[in-house]
């Protein structure tokens, strides 16, 4: 369990992110270090201003799709910002802001949440994924 | 039938995937090494879950109980 869990997170929508905090969650409950990269609509959404928000969900899930989405997460489902900071408390998780994604959206890292530990390029990325998988959501 | 003498207790009835694991985890943390914990889950993936959150990370699955909605799950802390 020692080789880290790597997820580059691309995709803003309500949905995929739940998806990401899920696998991040679980993996820290088992001891597995996590490191996150984020990137365009991920990274968007991991600001202060934004994190918060409704971020739609992808395109695939329909007006069925966001029916069940809804009725989850009425019922029990945390938020996927609040899964990520248990995460966090919980194990080693690591979340970066991918310096390109920042300077294409114009992003200052003051403008990040504090779950976003830093900002970094993809071969720092690389760098710290060891030989464990990657992940893009 | 052996009954095991409970330390702590968590209530995860109601909650989604990983969210037991992840309150399993954290009491697992708080406590000492021999202690044993007690949760209830409604999850029907917590069944599995646990096997293998226990199997990986050594605190030993003592219990596993269920009434079909409710599952029971003791752990030792190793």
């Amino acid at each position: 369990m020692d080789e880290p869990l790597n997820l580059v997170l691309f995709s803003g929508t309500d949905d995929k992110l739940q998806a990401a905090a899920v696998l991040t969650a679980g993996a820290a409950a088992l001891g597995k270090p996590v490191n996150i990269f984020l990137q365009y609509w991920a990274l968007d959404a991991f600001t202060r201003a934004k994190i918060g928000r409704d971020h739609g969900l992808a395109p695939e899930a329909g007006d069925e799709g966001r029916k069940a989405v809804d009725a989850l997460g009425k019922a029990v489902q945390a938020t996927w910002a609040e899964t990520m900071r248990q995460a966090k408390d919980l194990g080693e998780v690591d979340i970066q802001a991918c310096s390109l994604s920042m300077d294409l959206l114009d992003i200052e890292a003051e403008a990040l949440d504090p779950l976003v530990d830093g900002v970094e390029g993809v071969t720092a990325f690389y760098l710290n994924a060891g030989d464990g998988q990657i992940v893009f959501i | 039938m052996d009954t095991v003498t409970i330390d702590v207790r968590v209530d995860a009835r109601g909650l989604n995937c990983p969210m037991p694991i992840v309150k399993t985890a954290q009491a697992i943390k708080a406590m000492a090494s021999g202690q044993a914990l007690e949760v209830v889950a409604t999850d029907p993936g917590s069944v599995k879950d646990f096997e293998a959150w226990s199997k990986s990370t050594g605190n030993a699955l003592v219990e596993h109980t269920s009434d079909g909605a409710v599952f029971r799950f003791v752990l030792r802390k190793k």
